[in-house]
């Protein structure tokens, strides 16, 4: 026995170890808690982010108090902030956005996990996930040198000429504005649909499609009533999400909406969003509650983003296993 | 009768059957379009010079994005650091003690923090570094990004953890060898190929990322002498010239987006060869 | 409780040497050597008494008393769900390892109890090895790695790796076949040859005892044979304890043969004993093919 000679079963410094219950010796009790800490830490991170920026805010939230949401006034000179401009910009570039991009990404869902044949599927389904790999500011130059131009000169004035009567394609068109943004904004956040879409569809039971495919229902009709039913409550826990990343998003619609803090009913006014007034004015803000004024329109940010992914996320989970967390 | 309202249906299906197909197309046309952009307004600018030099004074031709570069390099680097471990623990955590309740809350509060904007991420670094450091640096950025890494990280390995056969824990433990150490070095370490792609997709969204470095590791002209100085990169250099008045600028940050989306995709498609290499290997 | 039962030497505590308590059992000579042998005079390696296993609020195994004897082969038989599987798990502590489940009761290595307070479980495993149903070699080592493994993760260094390596090898009738290409995986071998690696691994560690359950289950009938042989040879220096579901098997390779039913020993003899004169209802059923 030259391996085991030395191998005793009662250690003799066993007594203190064994009270400290189910693990029997010092590396699993530490393993266990070193790994535990670590799981911490990720709501310790949220906890953290939702203090400091409400101290960063504290002085604005004193200062402006509820009127903070529904002022238009935004002036650094004169020191009176209103997120309204903002609120409005970032919701309607977002709803914008979720109007093109929700059956555009329904449809996809729909094509690659239920219609689609395996080979098809496998080259189409990597591509669109390929449209989530395309890093923001590199949508936003393209926003800015070829989709602006190309409203610019060819879609709005079309627009402008079937529908001007309604005061939303009324007034001077530049290419950026709204209607920029909430294209751009559609482009970035239907992977994210897509994916999480797909995945909802997925974990409806086959039994289902099967039950309707053989009372002789078309590949469309089962669709319609065996799965999107069961799947309903996912895939508007999918759209939610997207809707998240909509009013998260900085960089892209930072470089086409134009960037001022105006209320205008039309699409091709530029408007300025939440997210796009902090990164483009923080760096230059000197006076304390400016910046704290900048702090607290990224609190009311954070606050909503996290609510939207709470109901988003157990709306997904309801119907099936969640695809693995990642920015979606 | 019938058969009208067959054919009626069929339609209706081979319509909808074709939206649907039409759908996933028209993603793809804004994907196909930019990639085009890139690469046809961005391989004129790529020559050695913008790669090695640094950015020329305002208004004079030329110079180079070397400094982002290597600045991206760093970032990306300390965010790994600082953000690889702690998620892999994590996740290990998750995977291995994770049915309680609080392994549900944890796991639960890493999918929202994966929707969580970088800017407010950007805003909370800030908060917390810049304002007590009283400077930008490569360490808040890669703190930041960090962050944003964290969530990705630990889903992924307890995804993966998970999907190692029981059978190996057994026997690793029937041979005598502390549970602990059958978790590191059975089972994650037979896991790993598939937590690596998975870090590897996270990092190439993170080098990306251009709100949280904005006020974080701000930006910079010149070679950083130090990881505490403001820290150039990518993303941010292209924002700086996309928004500018200079044309020269312009064609700048069109190689800059080359290399950021030439370097992203490579990241992603070496993450998915390693998972069909090592499938293959089996 | 046990009726029918021969009682293995019940050891006074404390004390080394397992006395006679019984009459002997009637010998018939049936191995070499065996004729001057009774059950009851055998030395024990390991012995249970009283010995109950939960899933749970469950209870699986209900009071096992047995002794298994010093380098001799022990087969634990009987209808699925009749607890030998979780018997023998209990004999290396791998039971608790599911979440829920619990033991009671004595289970001794040498006179020294292995569920008492200050004994670590990763301890007792070391003495105790265990081969499983399925040949489950570590996919991300070579085969050279997997033999090593059991050392290498506890961070035994030994002199020579090399030469531990080859009488693990030789051990399991493998040294041949694989000599040559040692760097391969281990899990590019067949399935009999895994199994074997798995026992090589697991003697790498010079344990005392070997449990094997149903080691022999997902193999064919050729690999099946090798390993029974092999089973033969290591008696020499190992004593071992081995699950099986196939009666002919247990006839085979084992010299005492345990037989279970629903969580209780129903008896427990010399094989030969077992199969041709079984002194309970039960055993006869089993063995005649009442119920499987």
């Amino acid at each position: 026995m030259t391996v085991n000679a030395e191998v005793p079963l009662v250690r003799s410094e066993s007594g203190w170890f064994s009270r400290l219950g189910a693990a029997g010796n010092l590396g699993d009790w530490l393993f266990r808690r070193i790994t535990a800490l670590n799981a911490l830490l990720v709501i310790v991170l949220i906890g953290a982010m939702a203090y400091e920026m409400t101290v960063a805010s504290s002085l604005s939230l004193k200062e402006f108090g509820f009127g903070f949401i529904t002022s238009t006034v935004w002036d650094p000179v004169r020191q009176i902030f209103g997120a309204l401009p903002f609120i409005y910009g970032t919701v309607v570039s977002s709803l914008l956005a979720l109007l093109i991009a929700v059956p555009i990404s329904i449809g996809i869902a729909i094509y690659l996990s239920e219609l689609a044949p395996a080979a098809v599927r496998a080259v189409l389904g990597p591509l669109v996930e390929l449209l989530a790999a395309v890093p923001s500011v590199v949508y936003g130059l393209w926003g800015v040198f070829a989709l602006a131009p190309w409203l610019r000169e060819s879609v709005e004035p079309l627009l402008q000429a079937a529908f001007g009567f309604l005061p939303l394609f009324q007034g001077p068109h530049q290419g950026f504005g709204l209607l920029a943004g909430g294209i751009v904004l559609a482009i970035m956040i239907l992977p994210t649909i897509s994916s999480v879409a797909r995945e909802v569809l997925r974990a409806v039971p086959m039994s289902l499609r099967e039950g309707a495919l053989a009372l002789g229902a078309t590949r469309w009709e089962t669709v319609r009533t065996a799965v999107l039913p069961y799947a309903l409550s996912g895939l508007i826990g999918a759209i939610i999400l997207g809707l998240g990343r909509a009013l998260g998003e900085t960089m892209a619609i930072t470089m086409v909406i134009g960037n001022r803090a105006e209320i205008s009913a039309s699409l091709f006014a530029p408007s300025y969003t939440m997210a796009s007034v902090i990164a483009n004015e923080f760096t230059e803000a000197t006076e304390e509650l400016y910046l704290a004024a900048l702090a607290e329109i990224g609190l009311l940010l954070f606050v909503v983003t996290v609510v939207l992914n709470v109901v988003a996320r157990l709306l997904v989970w309801r119907v099936g296993r969640m695809p693995s967390g990642g920015r979606l | 009768m019938k058969e009208t309202s067959y054919q009626r249906r069929h339609i209706i299906d081979v319509a909808v059957r074709g939206a649907c197909f039409a759908a996933t197309l028209l993603a793809l046309v804004p994907l196909v379009s930019v990639l085009y952009y890139v690469t046809v307004r961005g391989i004129g600018g790529i020559s050695l010079d913008f790669l090695t030099q640094l950015p020329k004074p305002v208004g004079e031709k030329g110079g180079g994005m070397a400094n982002a570069i290597v600045g991206t390099l760093e970032l990306v680097g300390l965010a790994c650091l600082f953000g690889i471990p702690p998620g892999v623990l994590a996740g290990v955590y998750l995977a291995e003690f994770g049915n309680t309740r609080f392994g549900k809350f944890v796991r639960f509060s890493a999918d929202v923090m994966s929707g969580i904007p970088s800017i407010t991420v950007g805003l909370f670094v800030f908060a917390l570094v810049v304002m007590s450091t009283k400077r930008f640096s490569a360490y808040a950025g890669g703190f930041a990004l960090a962050v944003l890494m964290l969530p990705t990280v630990t889903r992924a390995t307890e995804e993966l953890l998970k999907l190692v056969p029981e059978s190996l824990r057994e026997a690793g433990l029937g041979l005598g060898v502390p549970q602990w150490r059958v978790t590191l070095r059975v089972m994650l370490r037979t896991a790993a190929p598939g937590i690596a792609t998975g870090i590897m997709l996270a990092v190439a969204r993170v080098a990306g990322e251009t709100a949280p470095l904005l006020f974080t590791a701000f930006s910079n002209r010149f070679w950083p002498s130090s990881l505490n100085e403001p820290t150039p990169s990518i993303p941010v250099q292209i924002f700086t010239y996309a928004v500018s008045p200079y044309e020269d600028w312009h064609e700048q940050a069109w190689a800059g987006a080359l290399v950021l989306v030439t370097l992203v995709l490579l990241l992603n498609i070496s993450a998915r060869l390693l998972v069909r290499h090592r499938v293959r290997a089996r | 409780m046990n009726s029918g039962l021969v009682p293995i030497g019940r050891t006074p505590k404390g004390a080394k040497k397992p006395g006679v308590q019984d009459e002997p059992a009637k010998e018939v000579p049936s191995k070499p050597g065996w004729d001057e042998v009774s059950v009851s005079k055998l030395d024990l390696k390991m012995r249970t008494e009283n010995l109950d296993a939960y899933f749970g609020p469950t209870r699986v195994l209900k009071a096992i008393t047995l002794g298994v004897a010093l380098k001799q082969v022990t087969a634990v038989i009987g209808p699925s769900g009749c607890g030998k599987s979780t018997f023998v798990r209990c004999l290396n502590r791998m039971h608790e390892v599911v979440p829920g489940a619990h033991a009671k009761g004595l289970v001794l290595l040498d006179d020294v109890d292995i569920y008492a307070r200050g004994v670590d479980p990763v301890n007792v495993r070391r003495r105790v090895g265990m081969v499983f149903q399925k040949p489950n070699p570590f996919p991300t080592m070579s085969i050279r790695d997997n033999v090593l493994a059991g050392l290498r993760l506890n961070g035994i260094r030994p002199d020579d790796p090399e030469a531990h390596l080859e009488k693990a090898l030789k051990q399991v009738a493998l040294w041949d076949e694989v000599k040559d290409n040692l760097g391969k995986a281990g899990t590019s071998l067949s399935g009999g040859q895994q199994q074997r690696l798995c026992i090589a691994r697991a003697l790498a560690l010079e344990p005392e005892v070997l449990l094997m359950d149903e080691p022999c289950s997902a193999l064919d009938p050729i690999a099946t044979a090798r390993v029974e042989e092999l089973i033969h040879e290591l008696r020499e220096n190992y004593t071992i304890v081995i699950v099986t579901h196939n009666m002919q098997q247990a006839a085979r390779v084992a010299d005492l043969t345990a037989f279970f039913y629903m969580g209780e020993l129903v008896e427990y003899n010399r094989t030969d004993v077992i199969f041709t004169r079984p002194k309970e209802r039960r055993t006869e059923d089993y063995i005649t093919g009442r119920f499987g």
